[in-house]
């Protein structure tokens, strides 16, 4: 049996979009103009971890996992083009973007089982939008499965999953048995570009696309744990006082003596 | 009146700064009684500390795989504690360990955690209002909880806890708890730290993205080192390898408090300002005027720290003379 590794990946907003191109309507973020969305830089890197294994591996393969309403397909496409097996799409008009989490978790641990024979689930460590770090811990939760979080490195032998926790002030090693969930941070390295022969190949590829009734979910059942009442672009209310001189350096030591006069230094 | 149970930790065998931090916020809630758990083997000797902080009772767990700070058995403890006190709040901080412990508590409490929240209020039916940041720091949410009992985790360092009463009484028990481990800890490395901890400084000067590389931190360093302070970076600048991850300030890395912010060479995303935000005076040194670090900094710079920066140092080392 090759080892079968789940890597989930949201599709958000641009967390580049520029600040002045981020609007915040009804509860709702909309970029202004036609900002791409992109795939969570975190779930980018899942998928790279995931590749990483499969390699490692030999014989493995890698299913993706995305959770949503409505998807751009060549977006939510590039973990193909990356060198993943397939992917499956849990879509309905009910798997809207929301900030409870539960239905999302449903959903994945609803596919997952419905996947069968998943060895190993790995997804980014938050999500760019909500920034919850919620659903990987909640599908290990529903799925009674282990789970190992903001994983520099991970690697799977004989069995086991053995992950390399980035702490604030070094790291640590952990080990679980598979099945098992892990979360991957930004310091596993950078995700690879897909070559052309990977977009090549993703353009052929169609996704499976499941809906909460092909995952036995009434969506309706699932009452949420709380309820969006308030979203707000953040007011910083700073007078800014920029510091000039005959040049940078004179800007430089006026800077240091304006500190003195305001007795912060 | 509604009851809250603190998710505590030890920090150098007292309640740890933030668990205090949560037990002002429940106390602030006007709850009835406030529980703090503590695991550790000291956590005994620990519960004084946090119930001079405000928690009435303290329940400990001085034994076992939960005291000796395994995740999996933490969850199990705190779902124990949960189930002893019937709390209509959970709160915990967002650390290292609630940012594991307290989702999962939450799934086992049948609902989910509002996590990493910067303010905790109730609404007129004694609902709990969570506010967090969300978007990377562009924006802020506020959700009603709708579980029972609710649950959140306090980003570290939002709220003042008032001085500890060591008037203060309280009861303190020992929780029995079944608790299982799968994830298991086979070594963990502490980075070898020299100086001031970067969340305890009073001072912080952190570098960016405009540094262009890892030599520029060596001067960033002399800097602190004047002011007694500690050095910090961007994500940038970790991400590129300039300086290690445990450099980092923002949303996902550490969150500083101090009384001056130095950033040099940082454009002032978001993400960077939901670590730092919090600085009594920030002040910027960055070559793009248009920066967003400009809209947040007291007083600024807007020219090449290659210049600005060793001049900034020479006339404060005068003045400091």
């Amino acid at each position: 049996m090759p080892l079968h590794i789940v890597a989930t990946a949201k599709q958000v907003i641009d967390p580049e979009t520029p600040l002045s191109a981020f609007r915040i309507e009804n509860n709702r973020v909309d970029a202004a103009g036609n900002m791409a969305p992109v795939i969570n830089g975190y779930d980018e890197q899942a998928v790279e971890a995931a590749l990483r294994i499969k390699e490692a591996a030999g014989d493995a393969v890698v299913t993706v996992l995305s959770y949503g309403d409505d998807f751009a397909l060549d977006v939510i496409k590039k973990p193909l083009a990356m060198g993943a097996d397939s992917l499956v799409l849990l879509q309905d008009p009910a798997f809207v973007n929301s900030i409870d989490p539960t239905l999302a978790i449903a959903a994945l641990a609803a596919a997952v089982r419905k996947l069968g024979d998943v060895d190993l689930v790995v997804s980014g460590r938050q999500a760019s939008d909500w920034d919850n770090a919620l659903v990987p811990l909640g599908l290990a939760e529903t799925l009674g499965w282990p789970v190992a979080t903001i994983g520099r490195k991970v690697d799977v032998q004989d069995g086991v999953v053995r992950v390399e926790r980035v702490l604030p002030d070094g790291h640590e090693v952990v080990e679980a048995p598979l099945p098992a969930v892990v979360t991957v941070s930004n310091e596993l390295g950078a995700a690879r570009y897909p070559n052309m022969r990977g977009i090549m190949a993703a353009r052929r590829v169609q996704p499976t696309v499941w809906s909460a009734a092909d995952l036995g979910l009434d969506p309706a059942a699932f009452a949420p744990a709380f309820e969006l009442v308030a979203l707000v672009k953040p007011e910083r209310a700073v007078e800014t006082e920029l510091i000039s001189g005959e040049d940078d350096a004179d800007a430089g030591r006026k800077l240091a003596l304006r500190l003195r006069e305001e007795r912060i230094i | 009146m509604a009851d809250a149970l603190i998710i505590g930790e030890i920090a150098d065998g007292e309640a740890s700064s933030s668990t205090l931090e949560c037990a002002a916020a429940a106390r602030m809630l006007g709850t009835a009684r406030v529980t703090a758990l503590l695991a550790g083997q000291d956590a005994a000797a620990a519960a004084p500390s946090a119930i001079a902080g405000g928690a009435d009772a303290v329940l400990t767990v001085s034994s076992g795989p939960a005291a000796d700070g395994e995740f999996d058995a933490l969850v199990d403890a705190a779902q124990a504690a949960a189930a002893w006190t019937s709390p209509a709040y959970v709160i915990g901080a967002k650390t290292l360990t609630g940012r594991d412990v307290m989702p999962r508590l939450a799934f086992r409490l049948g609902t989910a955690l509002a996590a990493d929240c910067s303010a905790l209020a109730l609404d007129a039916d004694g609902r709990l209002l969570a506010t967090r940041p969300t978007y990377g720091g562009n924006a802020e949410a506020t959700v009603v909880c709708l579980g029972s009992p609710s649950v959140a985790s306090l980003r570290p360092k939002s709220i003042d806890a008032p001085a500890p009463d060591a008037s203060r009484t309280g009861d303190v028990e020992e929780l029995p708890v079944d608790a299982s481990v799968r994830t298991r800890t086979l070594e963990r490395v502490e980075a070898a730290s020299e100086g001031v901890r970067l969340e305890d400084a009073r001072v912080v000067v952190s570098g960016g993205r405009g540094l262009g590389g890892p030599e520029p931190f060596a001067q960033l360093q002399q800097l602190a080192d004047m002011l007694g302070g500690a050095v910090g970076a961007s994500r940038a600048a970790c991400d590129a390898g300039w300086v290690p991850s445990s450099y980092q300030v923002g949303l996902t890395g550490k969150t500083v408090t101090p009384d001056l912010y130095i950033a040099v060479g940082i454009s002032g995303a978001s993400q960077h300002m939901a670590g730092c935000g919090n600085a009594k005076t920030l002040i910027a040194i960055n070559k793009d005027a248009g920066a967003n670090i400009f809209k947040e900094a007291r007083f600024g710079v807007a020219g090449d720290w290659k210049l600005a920066l060793p001049a900034f140092m020479e006339q404060l080392h005068e003045l400091l003379d």
